[in-house]
């Protein structure tokens, strides 16, 4: 493994580490790591991507459902729901907090702070995403370089 | 992970609306070397299971569910259900399971991301076998094969449920690895499963469960309940 390689990995590696000091990840993240092996090497791109493309439906959901001039407060708990769930599930800590005052507003039918919190959630989203893509990048050169990707 | 070979054999039926987490159970159940069939609904489950639901309306007399003995070929060790989806809940197919003469032995493990004691402590009265708080991981993966190799070694039918029932306030227990981002007990079991039925409960149930509520230190811990009323330390 060439030095090129080395410098690549260390930078991986202090990068992914300032993800979770900034609590952008959780553990779960790594548990998704964890499962990844050569019987399914891009197990942890998948489910992100899947992730990605389940937050922008939703969150594209509860643009529209908030806009309308009744709310409906139901539909946006469930769809609030579903993406606690799977921000939780891929580690994705900071989207997963803001929902959980979400809900809250949601039941106090509290619309302006829904609003916020949806502009807030599209914040921490579009963030962690960036993250997450830059990460995915770093590994890919990387591997590129030769080196190898550390398994948590 | 090291696993004997047999334990190859054991199939395991994956209940889960989010595609998300059918990947994520899957492959955890994958990892440990265990036969995933996965569906995104309580009712394609029984459908794998062989039996099919008749409609109420045209078949009054019948039980809502029979079995279709065509499908008998696939077996099943453990079915493992996600608590909330959109039409069957997972509450709803663990009680479709456990009134099936042909079904009740396949041990049922429910999955949940909220932490709601009252949910919990209903899934365990009905006959489920562990409780799982979402994010599921590997160590609580681990927790299945004692179930399935209960069941495997058909000699004893399943013990009847109604003895923990009786037994105490106690069967939910819990022990735990710490795990900081599990949301506290939540009171209300209302939201997010809309489509759930009312419960018509017996006071005697209801008191059970109060006092089942009332056991459960809500601690930020992450927690596991079987219906042993035994804590199991196995992390």
């Amino acid at each position: 493994m060439g030095g090129n390689a080395i410098h690549l990995q260390r930078q991986l590696a202090e990068y992914s580490k300032s993800l979770y000091v900034e609590g952008f990840l959780d553990d779960q993240f790594k548990q998704l790591q964890q499962l990844q092996d050569e019987s399914s090497p891009d197990f942890v791109f998948e489910v992100v991507n899947l992730f990605f493309e389940d937050s922008e439906r939703l969150l594209n959901e509860l643009t529209k459902t908030l806009s309308q001039p009744i709310v409906d407060f139901r539909k946006i708990d469930a769809h609030v729901h579903q993406l606690k769930g799977s921000s939780s599930s891929i580690g994705a800590q900071r989207v997963q907090r803001v929902c959980i005052a979400f809900r809250n507003y949601c039941e106090e039918q509290n619309n302006d702070a829904c609003l916020r919190c949806l502009q807030l959630i599209r914040h921490e989203y579009s963030l962690v995403k960036r993250k997450l893509e830059t990460m995915f990048q770093m590994e890919k050169q990387v591997l590129a370089a030769g080196g190898s990707i550390p398994m948590h | 992970m090291v696993m004997a070979a047999s334990e190859s054999q054991f199939h395991v039926l994956a209940v889960d609306d989010s595609l998300i987490d059918r990947k994520l159970i899957e492959r955890l159940l994958k990892t440990s070397s265990y036969q995933v069939t996965t569906v995104d609904s309580g009712s394609k489950a029984l459908e794998f299971l062989g039996l099919h639901e008749d409609d109420d309306r045209s078949n009054p007399n019948q039980p809502s569910i029979s079995p279709n003995h065509n499908n008998q070929e696939v077996e099943v060790n453990l079915v493992i259900t996600d608590y909330c989806m959109p039409g069957m809940t997972g509450y709803d197919l663990l009680k479709k399971i456990k009134e099936s003469s042909s079904l009740r032995d396949i041990p049922v493990v429910i999955m949940s991301s909220e932490n709601v004691p009252s949910r919990i402590s209903r899934c365990l009265e009905e006959g489920a076998e562990e409780f799982f708080l979402k994010p599921v991981r590997l160590s609580d993966v681990n927790k299945l094969k004692p179930h399935m190799l209960k069941t495997k070694s058909k000699n004893s039918p399943q013990k009847p449920n109604e003895q923990d029932d009786q037994g105490s306030t106690e069967a939910s227990s819990a022990s735990a690895t710490s795990s900081p981002e599990t949301p506290s007990p939540v009171t209300e079991d209302t939201k997010e499963c809309q489509s759930q039925p009312q419960q018509s409960q017996s006071p005697n149930n209801k008191n059970k469960r109060k006092g089942v509520e009332e056991g459960l230190s809500p601690d930020r811990t992450r927690s596991r309940y079987n219906n042993n009323g035994l804590t199991v330390v196995s992390n």
